[in-house]
């Protein structure tokens, strides 16, 4: 009864086996050459390693920033600079790493290679509004970084008013640079949320859609529905100082406490455009280096939308002290203790999918189990922090900024380095230095801690964050805190030495190293100029480990007689059911 | 336990401290109880299942419901259960009780003043009685400011354009630092205070001796009033008397001497140019200073800013 049923549903295609080339003439890199093919590519593959660059960049510049800071913490009041520029140090580490680094790392460059590969897509959607997006990012992030010659500022990353409007300097202009930048984030949502509804290849349903595809759709819907909700913060506070109108100074007659909530109803949804890509990543990484099916698919994909949806209703919870009303920072405290639960759901399933696997320690999954513990002391620390009453007092403390350091770099940047590393023979055909790998993986989990762990301990004793003097009870957390910065910085230096040392004398990658099922592995490493030369068929779901390597290299047969130039290995003619 | 528990936390002066205390260690072991489950597993689930042949079969578990039922219900009721008490002391921290001594609280950049119902006023210093709820009414002259006093474990914003409040009340006599904790400019590091708790007879006393803080003491000569009310009023904040460059000009050899203005123009620093800058500090500013200083119009009076004056002569 039931196969009469679905057979009217079904209709035959004919699929054949596409074994992917090991050393193929052409990959995306070679293609084609010159400054012009990559200032002008079209290729998502392109244009990811485009952000990789300016993004890394951008990283190591803020990274730089935040070393002067711990530097001129090692004693209270003056150490090698003055408050001035200490404050405009630390602003700037903040929006650099913010703006610049965290929010476009992983949708720009993993999410930009990797999402059409998974999908079985040649490309995005709207492939020249993706290069126009790089450069619409460029551009914003050159007038942010313009801000340092044209004076600086020292407002804070949050940029709360009425100190922002008071305050000299060029607020005006790195608000337009942030502005510019939210286009680029909004314009790229679209163009993934377009590719993943349209151009999933045959049998990619949405059950079999890889998770790291899952988060970055749930990121998409927050980038396209919360940065304009910034776009207009930052176009108020230019028409309040530069037409004078008042809306959030109180000396025009405004509201600065609605600054936050404008502010923050951007910013906190902004937390998860930083760390749901980092959560898809993971998942990946997790099943292949367990070489087991991820377990709880479904739990791991609705719990990342689940995250999405609750992140717009708890921006409150950055103002219990702001004077706003307790019944709101009730409603608040309820609503963020409502985003632990599919935050620890994933983390249960990710644990349940290591049970009975088949687990390798290689340097992505290192990283991936710093992330574990991270992430867990940066969530429970953020359970600490929903509960109102005790917010009081950590509120604007150095355990807030250990909380969120925790979350970002424990989460986000380790799950990020962790893709960087997986995908790394993909992108560049070559395989990085294991043992090196493997060393930096824990100098950075090391350094990490040796930073980030005092500064919960200072918090609690009631450090206040954003302090130039501190007083002396406090100095020797300050200091352990800035030998572990330098930890941290020799960690990340030995990275980007490993991965650009590969470009050069790296052992030629193959195109599966890692055995995995999913789809962008069964081509040539490095991805080929179109990422499949057929259109791949899927008949099972990217994580199924039980099934033969040969059931994931299927695309469509050839039917008008001409046979493709790759993959003519003929193995298996086969057959599928699929859906239409 | 004693000095574990004082390695993490401040002293606990208030009782409402130590109510949030408890909240504080309940969620934190919890915590730790947590993290330490998860570490286990990893550790156990890398050593059990770790790799050993390239052809490792691996069982197929692709989900299991009841699991996700209870991973998902079993956080829920706990942080139910943190939401309800965190609410709970949360409003027990921030509810006065009707019959709190009232003290105003007034920030700017980069300064407290307290005031006080006897006509008192102080800066950087503010005096209660022990054992006794303290209510501050609080307000800013400038930018969001934010008053801390970690021992207390009270927070609050104070905001241009209207009030907020804060409570507390202390057990016993003592001192406890108050610090600024909404990101407010160059000295936003140095915008602090002491809570000085006093014995209530005493705080009467105190209260009773600086009433009249806006006459002259007859026990002093004006210069010696001068460098009171310079650090009553937290001048040397900015101002230092030796030398020192901090946000403001020394006072050092500053009386009498030519200074460059901003607008290129020069000014001999004599009495009006004090008094001036006193109530209309912005009025003209020495070449390479900000126009940060607030202004201490109907802060000090005549005879107060004379002896200020006269002071300032006196720092050669």
């Amino acid at each position: 009864m039931a196969t009469a049923e679905a057979s009217s549903n079904m209709k035959k295609v004919q699929v054949r086996r596409y074994k992917p080339e090991e050393n193929a003439d052409t990959n995306y890199l070679n293609a084609e050459s010159g400054l012009r093919s990559w200032l002008l590519t079209k290729d998502h593959k392109r244009i990811g390693i485009l952000y990789l660059i300016a993004t890394t960049f951008f990283f190591f510049f803020g990274g730089l920033l935040a070393l002067g800071i711990r530097m001129e913490l090692w004693t209270p009041a003056a150490t090698f600079i003055e408050a001035d520029t200490y404050n405009q140090l630390f602003t700037l580490h903040g929006v650099i790493m913010i703006f610049l680094f965290l929010v476009p790392a992983v949708p720009a460059i993993l999410g930009n290679f990797f999402l059409p590969m998974q999908i079985g897509a040649k490309d995005v959607a709207f492939p020249k509004l993706n290069l126009a997006s790089w450069y619409i990012y460029m551009i914003g992030a050159i007038g942010t970084i313009f801000v340092i010659f044209a004076g600086g500022i020292d407002t804070g990353w949050t940029f709360y008013m009425p100190y922002s409007s008071t305050t000299g300097g060029a607020v005006t202009f790195m608000s337009f640079g942030v502005f510019i930048l939210g286009f680029s984030s909004i314009l790229t949502g679209i163009n993934f949320i377009t590719t993943i509804h349209k151009m999933r290849a045959p049998g990619i349903t949405w059950g079999k859609l890889p998770l790291f595809c899952w988060s970055l759709y749930a990121t998409s819907i927050i980038q396209i529905l919360a940065t304009p909700v910034l776009a207009i913060t930052l176009a108020l506070v230019g028409m309040e100082r530069l037409l004078g109108i008042g809306i959030f100074d109180p000396a025009l007659g405004g509201d600065p406490v609605l600054f936050q909530h404008f502010f923050w109803f951007y910013s906190h949804p902004a937390v998860y455009i930083m760390i749901v890509p980092g959560f898809g990543v993971v998942s990946e990484i997790v099943s292949t280096f367990s070489k087991k099916t991820i377990f709880g698919y479904w739990a791991i994909a609705m719990s990342s939308l689940a995250i999405a949806f609750i992140s717009f209703l708890v921006w409150g919870h950055h103002m219990f002290v702001s004077g706003q009303a307790s019944l709101a920072n009730m409603v608040f405290s309820f609503l963020t203790f409502l985003v632990g639960i599919p935050t620890g759901i994933k983390m249960f399933n990710w644990l349940a999918t290591m049970h009975k696997g088949s687990i390798s320690l290689k340097t992505p999954m290192l990283y991936i189990l710093g992330f574990f513990f991270l992430f867990t002391v940066g969530g429970l620390t953020g359970i600490a922090l929903a509960t109102i009453a005790i917010d009081i007092h950590l509120h604007d403390t150095y355990y807030v900024v250990a909380h969120f350091h925790f979350v970002m770099v424990g989460g986000m940047v380790m799950a990020y380095l962790g893709g960087l590393y997986y995908w790394w023979p993909k992108m560049s055909g070559r395989m990085y230095n294991e043992t090196l790998g493997k060393i930096s993986a824990l100098l950075v989990f090391l350094g990490f801690n040796v930073t980030f762990l005092p500064q919960f301990v200072m918090g609690a004793q009631g450090m206040p964050r954003r302090y130039f003097n501190y007083i002396d009870q406090f100095q020797g957390f300050h200091q352990v805190s800035t030998i572990g910065a330098f930890i941290l910085g020799i960690g990340f230096a030995m990275v980007f030495y490993n991965l650009v040392k590969s470009l050069f004398n790296g052992e030629k990658a193959s195109a599966n190293p890692w055995n995995s099922r999913a789809l962008e592995w069964q081509v040539a490493s490095p991805a080929p100029p179109h990422n499949f030369d057929h259109i791949p068929v899927l008949i099972h779901g990217p994580y199924d480990y039980h099934k033969p390597m040969a059931d994931f290299q299927l695309g469509l047969a050839q039917t008008n007689g001409h046979e493709p130039e790759m993959g003519t290995h003929i193995e298996a003619d086969k057959e599928v059911e699929m859906k239409d | 336990m004693e000095a574990l528990r004082n390695f993490f936390l401040p002293p606990a002066k208030t009782a409402v401290a130590e109510q949030y205390d408890t909240l504080f260690w309940f969620v934190h072991i919890s915590s730790l109880v947590v993290t330490i489950g998860i570490v286990v597993a990893i550790i156990y689930f890398i050593i059990k299942y770790r790799r050993k042949s390239e052809n490792d079969v691996t069982p197929v578990i692709t989900h299991n419901n009841k699991l996700e039922v209870t991973w998902s219900v079993i956080p829920l009721i706990i942080t139910l259960v943190l939401f309800g008490w965190g609410f709970q002391t949360y409003i027990d921290m921030t509810k006065a009780p009707t019959d709190a001594y009232e003290v105003n609280v007034t920030a700017q950049k980069w300064l407290w003043r307290f005031q006080y119902k006897s006509g008192a006023s102080t800066t950087n210093e503010l005096h209660v009685p022990a054992g006794r709820p303290v209510k501050l009414i609080m307000q800013s002259q400038d930018v969001i400011h934010s008053f801390f006093v970690p021992d207390f474990r009270i927070k609050q914003d104070v905001i241009p354009g209207r009030y907020t409040e804060a409570w507390f009340q202390a057990r016993e006599p003592g001192e406890s630092i108050v610090f600024c904790t909404e990101y407010c400019g160059t000295d936003h590091s140095n915008m602090l205070a002491k809570v000085i708790v006093h014995e209530p007879e005493e705080f009467a006393q105190w209260l009773e001796d600086n009433s009249g803080a806006a006459t002259k003491p007859t026990d002093l000569a004006p210069a010696d009033w001068g460098e009171q009310l310079v650090q009553q009023n937290a001048c040397a904040t900015c101002h230092s008397t030796d030398g020192t460059e901090l946000t403001g000009p020394t006072w050092q050899g500053t009386f009498g001497s030519e200074e460059q203005l901003a607008d290129g123009s020069t000014v001999t620093v004599d009495e009006n140019y004090i008094r001036e800058s006193i109530l209309n500090p912005n009025a003209k500013i020495v070449q390479g200073y900000g126009q940060v200083m607030p202004s201490y119009q109907g802060q000090l009076n005549d005879e107060q800013i004379n002896a200020i004056i006269e002071y300032i002569k006196t720092l050669k």
